[in-house]
């Protein structure tokens, strides 16, 4: 199985065997996983629940595609910034500073953090401006959650650049000369309550600086506000996935619960949402040179240290400078 | 989508000129823009080549563009190699006066195979990148006119020196 899964995860970033992996850079640093998904999929022979849960995670799988870079096609997005930039500027009145801090050239990891539920309306205000500011001949890769990319629909994301989070995918990108964007808090910190917008959350998931220092490229950290401001967004819902093996099987970890248009009681999200359209504000930060920095022989929880609070000093004060939520 | 706006100068067309073909100054007197730097071996002339940027909405649209033409001291007009589709023009014409000169900037936009929403997107800008364009040309007024009587006093303080 351990060969057969590297294999498959060289290949495209998903199991042949339908199950999932994981949505963000937990999927980097986390070989417990495994071992929990063949323990749920022997459970699914014999319970029912599973055994629907095991379907459903098949069918998901199968529809995650597989990972080529070269689906990335320049001309689309051209194509379709005038349709982002309406939504970015007229709905959620996006705001982008500091892309001149992004290097001009050559792969560089950058690291958000992510609200606003599986809309994400930061990661399109984000897009938009890269893609403008840089044009879109630069090769820009986006590390998204593997139901996302099965999502009917949402195909139309890889032609953006978008690839299933894996090591591979994200290494692959790199070497390309890419700049990879990763939100290493993924459904973890962009599912967390509203009252925590204010609030950098990556789970202590520090994938991120292994791949920046395995490629010794910078990493440029890239903070957002507002998105949290979308919908009410209560609580993830940890407890309930458990519950229902989906942590196991779909590696989805949280099943979140808010109060979201059309919908009202928004469980899972999985249909998504009609966002509020609350002010997003996107600050990039100066980009940090590992080993410049930090040494020839970085310590990676050092490295993750600094870039957590130096996001958060940055969130802290984007914060302050809002004066009333969804209006900025 | 074409957006245009003019403006009369209390300055000669040369003066003028110098203004809009020099490329260090855009940043000073172009409102929104916020970058337009040389990416070619030659910094003026047919052939030159700059990256722009303009603030509109949420993002800095722009590209590279290309001097296309550069007929001293009337037309300068550029075109975009990537980015989205642009053509731009400075048309510089002397008033009968002598004293002054007319100033057009026209810039027209859009992105090719954008489709309806790309026609909504290029109206709704519009308003914003005509602005632009206005508080440029008034800021090119302030800035010419300046060194104008700038010039003025330094000639009339050279003749009564002599």
């Amino acid at each position: 199985m351990g060969t057969q899964t590297a294999n498959a995860r060289s290949r495209n970033g998903h199991r042949p065997d339908g199950t999932l992996f994981a949505a963000t850079d937990d999927a980097f640093a986390e070989p417990s996983a495994d071992r929990d998904r063949d323990r749920a999929a022997a459970e699914g022979e014999s319970n029912p629940v599973a055994r629907l849960v095991n379907a459903i995670a098949g069918a998901v799988g199968s529809r995650v595609p597989v990972a080529d870079l070269d689906e990335r096609d320049p001309d689309y997005i051209r194509e379709s910034l005038p349709a982002q930039w309406l939504l970015a500027s007229l709905w959620f009145r996006g705001e982008v500073r500091g892309l001149g801090n992004i290097p001009e050239e050559g792969p560089v990891l950058l690291v958000g953090n992510h609200s606003g539920g599986n809309m994400s309306p930061d990661s399109l205000v984000f897009t938009l401006a890269f893609s403008t500011y840089f044009g879109v001949e630069r090769r820009f890769h986006q590390l998204a959650h593997n139901l996302v990319l099965a999502m009917p629909g949402l195909g139309f994301l890889r032609k953006y650049g978008t690839v299933a989070a894996s090591p591979e995918n994200a290494e692959r990108a790199l070497r390309s000369g890419a700049a990879v964007l990763v939100y290493p808090g993924g459904d973890h910190e962009v599912h967390r309550p509203s009252w925590e917008s204010g609030t950098i959350d990556f789970d202590g998931r520090r994938g991120f600086v292994r791949l920046a220092l395995e490629h010794d490229v910078p990493i440029v950290p890239v903070v957002s506000i507002g998105g949290q401001e979308t919908a009410l967004f209560l609580n993830r819902g940890e407890g309930l996935s458990k519950l229902l093996g989906l942590d196991r099987l779909l590696r989805l970890k949280v099943l979140p619960i808010s109060i979201a248009a059309p919908w009202g009681l928004n469980v899972g999200d999985m249909l998504g949402h009609i966002p509020l359209p609350a002010k997003i504000t996107v600050e990039v930060l100066p980009a940090i040179d590992l080993r410049e920095q930090f040494g020839p022989a970085p310590d990676v929880d050092e490295i993750y240290d600094h870039v957590t609070t130096t996001m958060q000093e940055t969130l802290d004060a984007l914060a302050a400078e809002r004066r009333l939520p969804i209006i900025g | 989508m074409r957006v245009q706006a003019a403006i009369d100068i209390a300055a000669p067309p040369a003066l003028v000129w110098d203004f809009v073909t020099d490329p260090a100054r855009y940043l000073h007197f172009m409102n929104a823009i916020t970058r337009w730097e040389v990416a070619s071996e030659r910094p003026r002339g047919c052939g030159a080549r700059y990256r722009t940027l303009m603030r509109v909405g949420s993002a800095e649209v722009g590209g590279l563009v290309e001097i296309v033409e550069h007929d001293e001291p009337r037309d300068l007009a550029w075109t975009s190699v990537t980015g989205v589709d642009q053509r731009g023009r400075w048309r510089l014409r002397e008033r009968a006066d002598g004293a002054r000169t007319h100033v057009e900037l026209r810039l027209q936009y859009g992105v090719a195979g954008a489709g309806p929403l790309g026609w909504v997107a290029e109206q709704v800008a519009a308003p914003a990148v005509r602005e632009n364009l206005r508080r440029s040309l008034r800021e090119l007024k302030r800035q010419a006119e300046h060194e104008q009587a700038r010039a003025a006093v330094a000639a009339r303080r050279g003749a009564a020196q002599r």
